[in-house]
């Protein structure tokens, strides 16, 4: 019966109709519900119900264990605050519904999940609409189709920001990501940097204070509290070891951008993509291998005393910061990492040697995955001619 | 020893010619249409640069600076003919290019061939005139200068190879029309550097 109600509007879409202009959006909307009719002209077929669509669908939902427990943990970490006495809440339309739906109590888990939502979900709608309405712009003018990348880049990005970000800085954020980090650029799949850090970034720059420090991590007014990784930087492991333990970095229970704080839930939603095919394992485990490589090279070499993000070992950099969230959903982006095999195995290394250089030597940056996927995302279309070149010289000198 | 490994990856890195001074963008976006090409024009940037930097170094050093006149006698102990720097430093430049242009002529004719009339341009290239009188204001002595020329050669270079490379994937991009060619690398330049800001901050 949909099918009837498509079919009978479809006409009007096509060039010549009525709303031609529209086409993008009807088609968005019909291929929600329906595999496209278009098939493959020439001989070679491949009969497989996967496509773009289905691929960003299944990262989308891949980042739902990180994104609910995410709101949980916010309201967890916030009501926590609230407990104690020493801060109360801020009056105002969050503070409304809060009130209206739960209360502020840190030991159960609907009025931690409620807090969080209220945080959360005005975030992930601004950025929704504002970047969905670039991308429908772009599409209709352009003639591409609504691509469901912007899915996974709107869900990204809105992870990737810390809970006390203004909504119209998240717009602005999500405009720079879609429209210069990839719509420039024609579309999904035509980009070389991921355009939810790009985003990101922009706004990491433009605008430091919202993005960055003590004050924005937790949605407490005027309560500061550095996250694990500038702990680690500034007063040492030590200092960390005693305010955290690994099970609960491991676990999430810290502050930190939403979706980014759990490593186990950032492991399931990957496991599911790894295990898809989707995200790339020889990138992962490059990563992994970087991470580590470097970091035994800077704990054995680098001082300690001066610098105490030398003694930092690797599985601590494994849990802190962004660094889960970016291994599985970043760099894995298959637009903009490289694309031959051997390809991602430099990426991911140059990846894993970035991120763990800018945690360690740069004093201005506490965290670093997201700087250290911007840099690779730059070599990567380079690695790959490097790559295909030693494949030419291979094969000529087999003869 | 430590000085000198920081000035390099000060140089390369930190402080990179081309995306974070944004200097030498003529023939960084004019010649980085195929990555070939590009480390052809990369590597004589780099020769290019080693030589200059120490060479105007020691013409600073020995003639140009206050009292680098010294060694003539004792009259000449007060003059100072910084003045004369910019067009020195440009004649060293340009005398240095002309060699290398002749060398390149002789032994390497498929690159001389593709880097056309842009090679005689890197007498103009500002990232060459920059990095010298970058190491005048600096004071970088000559053990010194040789590394920062080469530095800024080597990180200059890895930023036209990379921007090559994109530039070689982005044969697949459609770019509206308004921003087609230069408009595009431009935007491609900036969000690079977006990505090289990772190292701003780096103290050494």
């Amino acid at each position: 019966m949909l099918r009837k109600f498509f079919d009978a509007l479809a006409p009007h879409f096509h060039p010549g109709g009525k709303y031609e202009k529209w086409y993008a959006l009807y088609e968005a909307a019909d291929t929600i519900f329906y595999q496209p009719p278009d098939v493959t002209k020439s001989t070679a077929h491949v009969r497989d119900g996967i496509d773009l669509k289905r691929i960003m669908i299944t990262v989308w939902l891949c980042t739902f264990p990180a994104m609910f427990y995410g709101m949980y943990n916010l309201g967890f970490q916030a009501n926590t605050i609230f407990a104690t006495g020493a801060f109360a809440p801020v009056d105002g339309w969050r503070e409304a519904i809060i009130t209206l739906l739960a209360g502020h109590d840190p030991s159960s888990w609907w009025d931690n999940l409620v807090f969080g939502a209220a945080y959360f979900v005005p975030i992930y709608m601004v950025v929704f609409i504002v970047g969905g309405f670039w991308e429908v712009l772009f599409a209709m003018k352009r003639g591409h189709e609504v691509n469901e990348g912007f899915f996974v880049t709107s869900v990204l990005f809105a992870l990737t920001c810390p809970p006390d970000l203004p909504l119209w800085q998240a717009a602005l954020g999500i405009s720079f990501g879609v429209v210069i980090g990839k719509e420039v650029f024609g579309g999904t799949g035509k980009n070389f940097l991921n355009p939810a850090l790009t985003g990101r970034a922009f706004l990491f720059f433009a605008f430091a204070p919202s993005m960055s420090g003590d004050a924005v991590w937790t949605a407490v007014d005027g309560y500061t509290g550095a996250t694990a990784l500038s702990i680690a930087a500034q007063q040492g492991m030590e200092a960390l070891s005693g305010q955290l333990t690994w099970m609960d970095a491991f676990l999430g229970n810290m502050q930190g951008s939403i979706g980014e704080t759990s490593t186990l839930m950032l492991i399931i939603g990957g496991v599911v993509l790894l295990a898809m095919g989707i995200a790339s394992t020889r990138i992962v485990l490059g990563v992994l291998l970087g991470t580590v490589i470097t970091s035994l090279v800077y704990g054995h070499f680098g001082d300690a005393s001066s610098n105490p993000m030398f003694g930092v070992p690797y599985y601590w950099h494994f849990v802190l910061g962004g660094y889960a969230f970016g291994l599985f959903f970043m760099a894995t982006d298959p637009v903009s990492a490289s694309m031959t095999n051997a390809g991602k195995w430099w990426f991911g290394a140059l990846i894993g040697f970035m991120v763990v250089t800018i945690r360690v030597v740069n004093p201005a940056f506490p965290e670093g995955m997201m700087l250290a996927i911007l840099f690779a995302n730059i070599f990567a279309p380079l690695i790959d001619h490097f790559v295909v070149q030693a494949n030419v010289k291979r094969r000529l000198a087999r003869g | 020893m430590e000085v000198l490994v920081s000035i390099f990856t000060d140089s390369v890195f930190m402080k990179n010619m081309a995306l974070s001074y944004f200097l030498g963008m003529c023939t960084f976006l004019a010649i980085s249409k195929k990555v070939d090409a590009a480390i052809g024009l990369g590597i004589a940037v780099v020769v290019v640069l080693t030589i200059t930097v120490p060479v105007n170094n020691l013409l600073y050093t020995y003639l140009l600076a206050e009292g680098a006149l010294s060694w003539l006698g004792e009259d000449f102990a007060t003059v100072d003919l910084s003045f004369l720097g910019l067009i020195c430093y440009i004649g060293v430049i340009a005398a240095m290019v002309q060699i290398l242009e002749m060398v390149l002529d002789k032994y390497v004719p498929a690159l001389y061939n593709a880097l056309g009339v842009f090679l005689p341009l890197i007498t103009v290239n500002c990232a060459i005139l920059g990095a010298v009188l970058l190491m005048v204001q600096r004071d970088y002595n000559f053990g010194e200068s040789v590394v920062f020329g080469f530095g800024s050669g080597v990180g200059w270079a890895l930023a036209i190879v990379a921007l090559a490379g994109i530039r070689e994937k982005m044969k697949y991009s459609d770019v509206p029309d308004g921003l087609q060619g230069l408009g595009i690398t431009f935007i491609t330049v900036g969000l690079m550097s977006l990505g090289f800001m990772s190292f701003s901050g780096i103290s050494l």
